[in-house]
């Protein structure tokens, strides 16, 4: 008897004895279940991994096809990035917030830009009314911007800017303050959101169709190749699929199909894949199931290898690297006994570390209820110090590998998701998946199930379903002040008499031109923002060429 | 016999955070109501007229973006202006605690957190509902 025989036939032994004690001794319920409702045996050993050749499909961290993590030391030689998403109210008010967070300790900055900035409308547009500073910083122009950084040299700092559909016009701000700053845009590290695919999926920032969208973003990836080359041109975002309630084999699916969108687009407009592929990122989620989660990093890495080199024939290993940024789950939080949101953020934080996460954003626990207060944001960050300074984690790559269960739950995802791929690509890809409603039915049933599963008590979420207590009402939440549009406002009429009025008009003139055209959108934008022309006028521009995307409704 | 209860289910504003509304909206059908979802970025104006157009007994908005200030009391002026007073109006999504007498001085007929149960909603507005 072989080995293998050996550990069938003693597994099938202990199968036997335990089925025998059941009655006697039941299991706490008759099925279990993952986050994402997969099934979970009662054992995983080395049967599970039959077949499966450690080196073709776990390999050696910093080695094809990096299940294990993307450099070879890991942590050992650099901890993630510790990146806190802020911004609020005014420049003013977010810039002190910046200072605040890098003298805490933070290593790189990330701006939450308001909706109306995210949409592409100035703040004194109608539709701007009520929304200006409240869920991010407002940026209306140049102006802002420089106020925004003022005192953060930014050849010192990485920065990531959550913005899609308007994503050029803030990188040409962006590189335009780093131009008056004296730093050259090459000496920029930093990332730019720019994934309008899941703004149609998920989350609704989006402004233009598909078409002339995926055109702006592969105009960046083809500029920021020649001028921003630290630059990290897109964040392809699952963290917001996610959110909207999909499982975790979706979101590496939807988060891999929009990706394979991107390169598809790129290598169409005339783009070599290596030129680009090595400044692509991600953006995942980390929610409350610690295994499942950390796989899911895993199943991921491996997945977006075999596509780089396999589907898009690419040679350059940093192209088939997949690097990701994470945010716990923020669906996650409960408003009551918030507290215990800390405990959440803890175990998530984990998973993210223990999947090999770039960079990590640490919710705060009062986030159900309103913006966290500064010291709300400084537990979240500490909670990260914790665990990368005194948890031991981070001292060797991939921790879990060889689990015989995050193994297991590594290929389910892996294989979940290229069912998903496979759909996809059987629709004509993410763009048409997603024009069809696809992706966002698949996310709704599985958003509704978990609710389900919430209200009949199946899915336990302590404090709210079970364990309640009493709650007062919460105080001491952080408040935006409500005069924060007026001063926007003003501060945009002052502006538009100060500046070259001509000037403007023949720059606005200009990326009118390069839209109706197809020569790269950037260096118009960059010109039309130095101009000091408005976020919402360079938008309205393109408007009046690209049209306006309108969404179906579905539930 | 009564007809069934008609909710328009609405996301003012610029917010594009849409998971809860959907989910009350088909929680909302499956427990037998005729449900209609205006979609993201629907200005009060653009509601109110969905409202009085589907003939509604009930309005449900849902903003997680801090902005229910501004645009609920003026949903709930022109619903007046049209002679729609009688929507049962109620509202969802991150909105502070000390918010909810002002808006519930507005005319809102009660606003419900995150982790209420859909069923919660459901049995407020068949208890509440004034038209029919």
């Amino acid at each position: 008897m072989g080995d293998t025989d050996k550990l069938r036939a003693s597994v099938e032994a202990w199968r036997a004895g335990v089925d025998k004690s059941l009655a006697k001794h039941p299991e706490r319920k008759a099925s279990f279940e993952t986050g994402s409702d997969a099934p979970v045996e009662r054992l995983y050993t080395p049967l599970d991994l039959e077949g499966e050749g450690y080196a073709e499909a776990i390999g050696l961290p910093g080695e094809f096809p990096y299940t294990r993590g993307v450099q070879a030391t890991m942590y050992r030689g650099r901890l993630w990035t510790m990146r806190q998403y802020a911004g609020f109210g005014t420049a003013e008010e977010s810039n002190e917030r910046y200072k605040y967070l890098l003298a805490q300790g933070q290593t790189g900055l990330s701006i939450a830009f308001d909706l109306p900035t995210q949409i592409g409308y100035d703040s004194d547009h109608p539709l701007s009314a009520g929304e200006v500073g409240k869920v991010g910083v407002a940026v209306d122009s140049l102006v802002d911007m420089e106020v925004l950084f003022a005192g953060i040299p930014l050849d010192k700092v990485s920065t990531s800017m959550t913005i899609n559909a308007p994503a050029a016009v803030l990188l040409a701000m962006y590189v335009a303050v780093a131009e008056k700053q004296g730093v050259s845009p090459s000496a920029l590290e930093g990332t730019i959101q720019n994934d309008i695919l899941k703004e149609y999926i998920a989350r609704g920032t989006y402004i233009f169709p598909p078409a002339p969208s995926m055109r702006l973003i592969t105009d960046v990836f083809a500029y920021c190749a020649r001028s921003v080359p630290n630059w990290n041109t897109i964040s392809i975002s699952g963290y917001h699929i996610r959110e909207a309630g999909s499982t975790a084999s979706q979101e590496v699916a939807f988060t891999l199909a929009d990706g394979i969108a991107y390169v598809d687009a790129a290598v169409k407009a005339g783009l070599d894949v290596d030129d680009f592929a090595p400044r692509l990122s991600f953006f995942f989620n980390a929610h409350n199931d610690l295994f499942e989660e950390a796989a899911k990093f895993r199943a991921a890495r491996r997945m977006w290898a075999h596509i780089m080199r396999e589907r898009f024939g690419a040679v350059n290993p940093k192209s088939w690297m997949l690097r990701f940024h994470t945010q716990t789950a923020g669906s996650t939080l409960t408003a009551q006994q918030p507290d215990n949101n800390v405990v959440r953020v803890t175990l998530q934080a984990l998973a993210a570390a223990l999947g090999g996460t770039q960079s990590l954003h640490t919710n705060s626990r009062d986030e159900a209820l309103a913006l966290p207060t500064e010291a709300s944001v400084r537990i979240a960050l500490r909670t990260q110090q914790i665990i990368a300074y005194e948890s031991g984690v981070a001292e060797t790559p991939d921790p879990l590998a060889g689990s015989y269960y995050v193994e297991s739950l590594t290929d389910r995802v892996e294989k979940e998701a290229l069912a998903y791929l496979a759909r996809i690509d059987e629709l004509g890809g993410a763009v048409r998946a997603i024009e069809e409603g696809y992706v966002q039915r698949e996310i709704q049933d599985a958003a509704y199930a978990y609710q389900k599963k919430i209200e009949s008590g199946e899915r336990v979420v302590v404090g709210l379903n079970k364990f309640q207590v009493p709650e007062g009402r919460p105080t001491g939440l952080l408040k935006v002040d409500p005069s924060v549009g007026e001063r926007q406002a003003a501060a945009l009429r002052a502006l538009r008499l100060r500046r070259d009025g001509a000037r403007v008009a023949a720059a606005l003139r200009g990326v009118d031109a390069a839209a109706r055209g197809d020569a790269n959108m950037m260096p118009p934008i960059l010109e039309a923002v130095r101009a000091y022309a408005t976020l919402g006028e360079i938008c309205d521009a393109m408007r009046a060429v690209f049209g306006e995307y309108r969404p179906g409704s579905t539930f | 016999m009564d007809r069934k209860i008609r909710v328009l289910v609405a996301k003012p504003g610029l917010d594009g955070h849409d998971r809860g509304a959907k989910v009350v909206a088909r929680a909302m059908r499956d427990a037998g109501m005729e449900v209609i979802y205006t979609g993201l970025r629907q200005t009060p104006e653009q509601i109110v007229q969905a409202a009085v157009q589907e003939d509604v007994d009930v309005l449900a908005m849902s903003i997680l973006s801090g902005a229910h200030n501004h645009l609920f009391p003026r949903v709930m002026e022109l619903l007046a202006d049209k002679g729609a007073s009688d929507v049962l109006v109620v509202g969802g999504g991150v909105i502070p605690e000390d918010d909810i007498p002002f808006l519930e001085s507005k005319g809102i007929a009660a606003v419900f957190g995150p982790g209420t149960p859909t069923s919660a909603t459901i049995e407020f507005i068949k208890a509440n509902v004034k038209r029919r």
